[in-house]
């Protein structure tokens, strides 16, 4: 009899289990994590990815009774009022099977056709969120990538630096020399020097010690011959540790997010936009390391603002979305120099600006813009009622026009049109998928 | 002062104070329990083993069917997902402990029971449950204790293997089709032994001397009885001959599929094997709940009572104890809003207290209703009795007494689905006892947990049609939604059609088929008799 803690044992015993089942599970979670970005905030989604998802597909059948047929004789405790020969309503059906003295088996097996409710770890939720999305994988960035590098250690050489000497490997060379040219220990030495000694000190020497002497001081005169063109360590012996430099890729990331606070852009507009910016930044953290964010809101003028200012602060103001570009040029040439940065930027507008602004913001774009990122995310927002306005290209706004013709340039450049909600995962999807580049 | 000072001394006995618990209490705790239950009660149990874990590893066993070691499977995660979302919003608490029945018996306390909870749950599990897995004649017949955890680890390893071998959708494959006829994968009588082939030489020997021995040329001229070599005649003994190879009838419809299935490999074969070998691990477990944790409350209610008695623990931890006793054994009413059945922890232990009471203070009733046992002052020895040979189904119909049928108010309830209302036509009188207990014993035969389903024919010389058949008692058919999708997983295994009929075990006649193809199910003719006597070998 004794007692046996387990609770240190390893966690996540289920883990596996759990992946199993996401795995069998995976059309429908796919299905439940799309409504629950559809109809929760966006802001929600990383934090508690709580989904709900049908439980078909997921049914172990069985060969159970359709207790709804067929003559039965159930016992139940708890009489009352009843006498024999009464005669009771039937209860109504669904229900009416139940509780039995089966109940239990009942309920197990009665969940066929109610949604299967659990929560997923950020992680998995993640993971299905993204799934099939990737980085548009372009040959600017290769190159890029390229940039930045490691010291990884590779092997053993017999040159470098004395920094980097691998002692214990040099030691172990040095003593197999040692040992198979038969260089004498100096132990030897001394123990023959202290057995000449206790013959010299002898008051009378016989032949056969003054043979012993001699031998003594012929091996003597070999083994210090020997310890001197032996060598403890011998260059050969020798090694260093090896460092080589190895690209590593780079996965540091800047995020810009430029949007038009002018005042025609609504709540609701803002709001699409900034759905739009949390998926951005969702799915940047999931590929880099680090990932910073830039917030950049203009009107007439643009300045860098901090996260709360830009969604929540208002301000009102004309719209020359060239000043965003120019800001946002300033600060990767301040502080993300392309070789070290890869830099992703998403504006959200909604395609109104001043003047013939568009045309500079075009030629910000080709000159300093685009040459440096990785990705240009356009959206342009608006309210439900505009959709069906802006379908037409002849009715399309004025940047909106201005970009098409970007990007037709530039396969880097992207651009979509958004009115609801729900449209925004679909636009990000289509932005990010992996077959588009073909 | 004397008497704070009889407190005192009185506190100083107590196995412990407060309500955390440690190592050296536990200890303690269980050599007093110990000495309790197989001293004083003379129970027969595994050595023990304890294992304290944490509210998350109670979650992971409770997935795995309560086994401490399982291969892995989807169907697991996904009650461990669902029992997790559940105990997480609070919608319902974990158990107490997990039990066992391996040798030692292991028993799973959770940290976050109190010390009065952990030596309630010891004396139940650790010694009551303990006792009947020990004891009881089903676990005897078809369980080996201390054989089990060695067998999982087997099947785990082995399953893992086959993933790495031959893929985990495949591996998926064969356990999903397995599951789904868990049920049916078991073996309900022993089977007849296999006879080795020296054996059956030697029985042939033996024959043919005797024939020899008691020959009588005069039976030569006898004119045969019937040499008639009608063409039915042949197709009976061509049927009857292939039904004797397959072992037809046979009701473990894994066993047959292992054995008999044209279309599986061999590491197939023996995931098969795994399947209904843990699901006979459980079938004693299906037919002995009511006795089980009647037992169990049983031992933990006199246990705790006796620990009290000597003044080993305080009357804080007694009122504690009781508060989760009476939670555990309370029996809602058939009409109130917590009402899910007949529930087995309350029904076991009155049954297991209400025998105490006929044996130690009978009434005239009870002399009159069993008087083997009434008055006879030996309750542990009936109970003990009671816990070795019977199972529930035999158990109600042999000591369910008038008494506790009207404390429980009992009632029974004739549906009919065909009538448009329900019957009450038995309650707690003199003429409803037979009857409600009749009928509430019938409610626990493995019948009415499970569909009698047997394989009846396997088409092996012609298009390899497997025939199943539902042998339907009460009228009360299979649900026919999820008969389709189990056959289609039979299908998975046998690799060419397969068919259920329905028979309806009163009156003989086939009522209803599904054929299973590979374009789908589909509800077959059974109209024309001879098409589905077609389909049965025997």
């Amino acid at each position: 009899m004794y007692f046996i803690d387990r609770r240190l044992n390893p966690k996540g015993k289920s883990v596996i289990n759990r992946q199993r089942f996401l795995r069998r599970a995976r059309e429908e979670i796919r299905q439940g994590v799309k409504e629950a970005v559809n109809s929760g905030k966006v802001a929600d989604i990383s934090a508690d990815g709580r989904i709900s998802i049908p439980s078909k597909g997921l049914h172990e059948p069985r060969f159970v009774y359709d207790h709804a047929k067929g003559v039965s004789e159930r016992i139940f405790p708890g009489n009352k009022k009843f006498v024999k020969g009464d005669q009771i309503a039937r209860p109504p059906s669904g229900s009416g099977s139940g509780p039995g003295d089966d109940g239990q088996e009942a309920s197990e097996d009665g969940e066929g056709d109610d949604d299967f409710r659990f929560t997923l770890t950020r992680e998995e939720f993640l993971d299905i969120f993204f799934e099939d999305l990737a980085l548009p994988d372009l040959v600017k960035k290769e190159l890029k990538e390229l940039l930045e590098f490691e010291n990884r250690r590779a092997g053993i050489v017999k040159t470098g630096s004395p920094a980097n000497m691998d002692l214990r490997r040099t030691m172990r060379h040095s003593l197999t020399r040692r040992i198979g040219l038969k260089r004498p220990r100096l132990k030897a030495i001394d123990d023959l020097e202290n057995e000449l000694e206790v013959l010299r000190s002898r008051s009378f020497l016989g032949d056969e010690d003054q043979r012993r002497i001699s031998e003594i001081e012929a091996e003597l005169e070999t083994f210090r011959r020997r310890r001197r063109i032996i060598p403890y360590i011998d260059p050969t012996d020798v090694r260093f540790r090896n460092y080589t430099k190895f690209p590593i890729p780079n996965t540091r990331a800047v995020m810009f997010c430029l949007m038009d606070v002018s005042g025609s852009m609504s709540e609701d507009k803002k709001d699409l936009a900034k759905r739009f910016f949390m998926l951005l930044h969702l799915f940047l953290i999931r590929r880099y390391k680090k990932v910073d964010i830039v917030f950049i809101r203009h009107t007439s003028q643009a300045s860098e603002v901090d996260e709360e200012t830009f969604f929540y602060s208002t301000e009102t103001g004309g719209t020359v979305v060239s000043t965003a570009l120019e800001e946002m040029r300033k600060i990767v040439a301040d502080r993300y120099p392309t070789s070290t940065w890869n830099i992703y930027a998403a504006q959200a507008s909604d395609g109104d600006t001043f003047g013939q602004d568009q045309e500079v913001c075009v030629a910000m774009l080709r000159e300093s813009i685009m040459p440096a990122c990785q990705y240009f995310a356009y959206i342009e927002v608006m309210e439900e009622h505009e959709e069906d306005l802006f379908k037409d290209e002849s009715n399309a706004t004025k940047l909106w026009r201005a970009y098409s013709v970007v990007q037709e340039e530039y396969d880097n450049f992207a651009m979509h049109r958004a009115a609801r909600p729900p449209d925004i995962f679909p636009i990000f999807r289509d932005l990010f998928t992996t077959q588009k580049e073909g | 002062m004397p008497a704070a000072k009889q407190q005192k001394s009185r506190i100083e006995n107590f196995l412990y104070t407060g309500k955390d618990w440690d190592f050296d209490t536990l200890k303690r705790s269980l050599d007093a329990i110990e000495e309790i239950a197989v001293e004083e009660m003379g129970l027969d149990v595994y050595p023990n083993q304890i294992e304290v874990i944490t509210a998350e590893q109670m979650l992971d066993a409770y997935s795995t069917v309560g086994l401490p070691l399982m291969y892995k499977h989807w169907s697991f995660g996904k009650s461990f997902v669902r029992n997790e979302s559940m105990y997480r919003k609070g919608d319902t608490g974990l158990a107490y402990e997990i039990v066992i029945n391996a040798n030692p018996c292991i028993s799973y306390i959770m940290e976050e029971n109190s010390i009065t909870m952990q030596v309630m749950v010891m004396a139940h599990a650790a010694f009551g449950h303990n006792h009947f897995f020990k004891n009881n004649h089903l676990f005897q017949q078809w369980t080996d204790a201390s054989a089990i955890l060695d067998y999982m680890q087997y099947a785990r390893d082995y399953i893992a293997q086959c993933e790495e071998r031959h893929g985990l959708d495949a591996v998926e494959a064969i356990l999903d089709a397995a599951h789904a006829i868990r049920e049916n994968g078991v073996d309900r009588y022993t089977r007849i032994p296999t006879k080795s082939e020296a054996e059956l030489k030697s029985r042939d020997a033996r024959r043919l001397d005797h024939e020899r021995d008691n020959y009588n040329d005069l039976w030569r001229t006898l004119p045969p009885l019937d040499d008639s070599e009608t063409p039915e005649k042949e197709e009976q003994q061509r049927k009857a001959a292939l039904a004797t190879r397959l072992g037809l009838p046979e009701s473990n419809l894994l066993y047959m599929l292992e054995k008999q299935s044209p279309v599986l490999d061999g590491w197939q074969r023996e995931i098969l094997r795994i399947v209904r070998t843990t699901a006979q691990y459980f079938y004693p477990q299906k037919q002995t709940k009511v006795m089980n944790e009647g037992c169990a409350c049983f031992c933990h209610y006199e246990i705790m009572n006796r620990l009290y008695d000597k003044g080993l623990i305080g009357d804080g931890a007694m009122l504690e104890f009781i508060d989760y006793h009476s939670r555990v054994i309370a029996q809602p009413s058939f009409d109130s809003r917590g009402y899910g059945g007949l529930n087995p922890y309350a029904l076991g232990f009155a049954m297991m207290q209400d025998i105490k009471r006929i044996c130690e203070e009978p009434t005239d009733e009870d002399r009159e209703w069993f008087p083997d046992i009434s008055g006879c002052n030996k309750t542990m020895h009936v109970l003990k009795d009671a816990w070795r040979n019977y199972r529930d189904e035999s158990f109600i119909l042999q000591f369910l007494s008038p008494h506790l049928i009207r404390k429980f108010r009992l009632f029974q309830v004739h549906d009919d689905s065909n009538e448009e209302t329900l019957l009450v036509n038995a309650i707690h009188n003199a003429q409803g006892y037979r009857s409600i207990r009749r009928a509430l014993s019938k409610s626990y035969t493995v019948t009415a947990m499970e569909l009698d389903i047997q394989v009846v024919g396997a088409a092996m010389d012609d298009d390899r049609t497997l025939t199943l058949k539902h042998m339907m008692h009460d009228q009360i058919p299979a649900k026919s939604s999820e008969a389709r999708r189990v056959l289609e997983q039979v299908r998975v295994l046998w690799g060419f059609d397969v068919v259920l009929l329905t028979e309806d075990a009163a009156t003989g006649e086939i009522l209803d088929g599904l054929k299973c193809t590979n374009e789908g199910v589909a509800k077959i003719n059974t109209e024309e008799e001879s098409e589905a006597a077609e389909l049965c070998l025997v």
